[in-house]
């Protein structure tokens, strides 16, 4: 058979684990001023780029978009060319992929401190970067996909497979999600309202988990672990087949977000049945990937590595067990909304997807560069060092959430709350929250060492950017005539156009569908439940740009510790307003949904001003220029008719006296502020967040006062 | 709650997709060994030769 000569591309892989590094150094940055900003609420600096709200959802994108994004591409290029035997596609792709990926990352940077987003998390960037992200991630897939069909080796090894499922479903979830209705080039509202969106938003979220950050590391696992052990997996026939059952039961599993929410019981039920089956799959990539290493743990000893591996395997095989037991609703009851999900998730961040990628650029890095690895001491001693961040940052953690947790279920034997106010469980976990930020601090450190690891070896090589290799054509090859007609070119590629009719059909049907078929859905089951006054409107997008709900959920549980809390428990029927709903899924401050009349308006005032002087020891950042800031009202108009629009019963030419309403309410709230002493004038930011929160899950009081 | 028609609908689809893809591999001998690939993909030959660009 005739041998075939080729050069894989180790440019655009190289390119891809610099990125991945960087941005890992600046996520994780990020991530350590969060921390050290719930213990020292100072660091927010008073200005709003720097704001707790802003800036949390700017560490989890760079993180998992930025971070483990970069990694997952470096991984797949290398790997993929070499399952192939074959060069990418096209390096023209790669370069649009790692490019557009780049600039992608940057916008982000930017737009998320401006305080530019949906308010959806992990899905915060607004809809133009959202169209980006989803055209470099069909140039993604095309370039996967033409590199699988010129490969020279017929088998498609499981790692592909991983990447195949990786691709498809990322898509398919991103333009779903992301489906928006424009008010400006960076202001959009969610198509989806209340329920709905959340569910939506889950659904994208926990795929967003299981698509890429899951089994495209497990696709890698696959690749670098027997690479890095020289041995084959353990069982090839366990790989194929927990593959398969991990894809066709990961994307039922969103609604186990929304345990005891208002989203129907069977849609709860259907998430919690398969979040429990996902155990199967999971651990048998685990138990696959650890088993590899039998009979060889004398290597892991030796090679840090391996090591690596070994810890990210196993983090890996922790929190899928963990995952499943958050999902049964007895013991999610205690976890939501507390710190354990915090901890959960960092022991997939940090173990699973940062060891691994750490353990895969530590065997990338000499071989692209034709050097061993500058020290291995430094290497083992970042190997220590991260396990020791990664236990530090966890273990706190647990502690804080389980702790917070009973606090705010507890009861005095007389059968009142026995912590009522709700910065008393707070202050118990702050030094949980400091400890934490120590186990950050070390993992981060370890990265920096890991980085001048690597620099080191890269300089002291030369990148063998194009790197030769031999394999014989596969048999089957499409002969191309010259003068072709031009279908002959889509034709020849059934996968591509399999693909990208795949993308067409999704954005045609979304765009059909969903306007006529959800709106009418909208009506509202509490009637007098109405949409927010146009000044309500402006205070809440004030308070998704600010990222209020990183910290507070608007979500009161039907259980009695928290209906004794917060009062009565939310209804699906009073958010069917809400473009986009902000339910939150953390409670770093107390719920929210049930606020509106608690306080008077110069407490809020107060409060926002210097959240200490309210309420002595919170953690909450200050936020004077909400006080100072003039509330921008030309974009009343454009917001009224975009809702009108996702089908919020706005009487029609409402847009045009809109602001004509807002001026009004705007006076009566500066006049309640006045009668308490405090001056301000009318158009500031302030009177319209005043406004949206007194309103807040006030709705439902009228029908008790009427009846 | 239409969008859980909506949802349902689309991961249906989904899985469709992946279950056409799982019978395209049968079919196509994929998994007829389900050990050898485990090895072959250990070795990647080395060729020192013209290492240089192409």
């Amino acid at each position: 058979m005739q041998q075939e000569q080729f050069y894989y591309d180790n440019k655009v892989v190289r390119n891809f684990a610099y990125a991945s590094i960087i941005f890992g150094l600046i996520g994780m940055t990020v991530g350590l001023l969060i921390a050290l900003q719930l213990v020292f609420p100072n660091l927010n600096f008073g200005i709003p780029y720097t704001t707790f709200g802003r800036i949390r959802p700017l560490h989890t994108n760079a993180v998992i978009f930025a971070f483990v994004g970069n990694g997952l591409f470096a991984g797949v290029y290398y790997s993929l060319q070499r399952l192939c035997k074959s060069r990418m596609y096209s390096d023209v792709l790669s370069n649009i992929n790692f490019w557009g990926w780049q600039i992608i990352i940057l916008a982000a940077a930017i737009t998320l401190p401006l305080g530019l987003t949906s308010g959806k998390e992990y899905a915060e960037l607004e809809w133009p970067i959202d169209i980006a992200i989803a055209l470099i991630w069909v140039v993604f897939g095309w370039n996967m996909f033409g590199t699988i069909l010129k490969r020279r080796e017929r088998h498609l090894y499981v790692a592909i497979w991983f990447f195949i499922a990786t691709f498809v479903t990322v898509a398919v979830l991103h333009i779903v999600n992301s489906f928006e209705m424009p008010v400006s080039l960076f202001k959009s509202y969610s198509w989806y309202a209340g329920v709905q969106d959340a569910l939506v938003q889950w659904w994208y979220g926990h795929n967003a988990v299981a698509f890429f950050l899951t089994t495209p590391y497990l696709g890698l696992m696959y690749y670098f672990l027997p690479k890095a052990a020289n041995r084959p997996v353990y069982s090839y026939r366990l790989s194929i087949i927990h593959f398969w059952a991990l894809i066709f039961l990961y994307i039922w599993a969103g609604p186990h977000h929304l345990l005891y929410t208002s989203l129907p019981d069977w849609a709860q039920s259907l998430g919690v049945v398969f979040s429990v089956m996902l155990i199967a799959p999971s651990w048998g990539g685990m138990i696959n990937g650890l088993l590899t290493l039998r009979g060889a743990w004398d290597k892991v000893r030796e090679d840090v590595i391996l090591k690596f591996f070994v810890v990210a395997i196993t983090a890996y095989g922790m929190s899928t067990f963990e995952g499943p037991m958050l999902s049964l609703k007895n013991v999610n009851a205690i976890a939501h909304f507390t710190d354990w999900i915090i901890a959960h998730v960092h022991i997939g961040a940090l173990g699973w997807n940062g060891f691994l990628t750490f353990g895969m650029l530590y065997w990338l890095f000499p071989r692209i560069y034709g050097k061993e690895l500058y020290s291995k001491k430094l290497a083992n001693f970042h190997f220590w060092i991260g396990t020791l961040g990664i236990l530090f940052y966890a273990i706190p953690l647990y502690w804080a959430g389980i702790t917070q947790s009973l606090m705010w279920k507890e009861f005095t034997v007389e059968g009142y709350l026995k912590y009522p106010n709700f910065l008393e469980t707070v202050t118990q976990i702050i030094p949980m929250y400091a400890l934490r930020s120590v186990g950050g601090l070390l993992y981060l450190i370890g990265v920096i060492v890991m980085t001048y690891n690597l620099v080191k070896t890269a300089l002291s090589g030369k990148l063998i950017a194009n790197e030769l290799a031999e394999a014989p054509a596969l048999t089957k090859e499409y002969g191309v005539a010259k003068n072709e007609h031009w279908h002959r070119w889509i034709e020849r590629r059934p996968v591509q156009l399999m693909v990208l009719s795949l993308v067409v059909i999704l954005i045609g049907g979304a765009a059909e569908i969903i306007p006529t078929f959800l709106i009418k859905n909208n009506i509202p089951t509490i009637a007098s439940v109405k949409p927010y006054t146009p000044l309500e409107l402006q205070g809440r997008d004030i308070y998704i740009r600010e990222g209020c709900n990183t910290c507070h959920s608007q979500m009161v549980r039907p259980f009695r510790s928290e209906t004794e809390r917060y009062g009565e428990y939310s209804k699906a029927g009073e958010f069917v307003y809400d473009h986009p709903f902000l339910w939150g899924s953390k409670r770093t401050g107390p719920d929210l949904h049930r606020v509106g009349g608690k306080y008077p308006d110069s407490w809020h005032y107060n409060h926002m001003l210097e959240p200490s002087s309210m309420s002595p020891g919170s953690i909450m950042p200050t936020y004077p220029w909400l006080l100072d800031d003039d509330l921008d009202t030309t974009s009343t108009a454009a917001k009224i008719r975009a809702m009108q629009t996702v089908g919020v019963p706005y009487p029609v030419g409402y847009d045009l006296i809109a602001n004509k309403d807002l001026m009004h309410q705007a006076d009566s709230i500066k006049n309640t502020l006045a009668e308490s002493g405090i001056k301000t004038a009318s158009n500031k930011e302030i009177v319209a967040l005043i406004s949206y929160l007194q309103r807040l899950g006030k709705d439902i009081k009228l029908t008790t006062k009427v009846q | 709650m239409a969008v859980l028609v909506l949802l349902i609908g689309i991961s249906l689809l989904v899985a469709i997709g992946f279950l056409m893809s799982f019978f395209w591999s049968v079919k196509d001998g994929q998994y007829d060994d389900d050990y050898t690939p485990s090895v072959r993909m250990l070795f990647d030959d080395e060729l020192l030769e013209n290492q240089s660009k192409k």
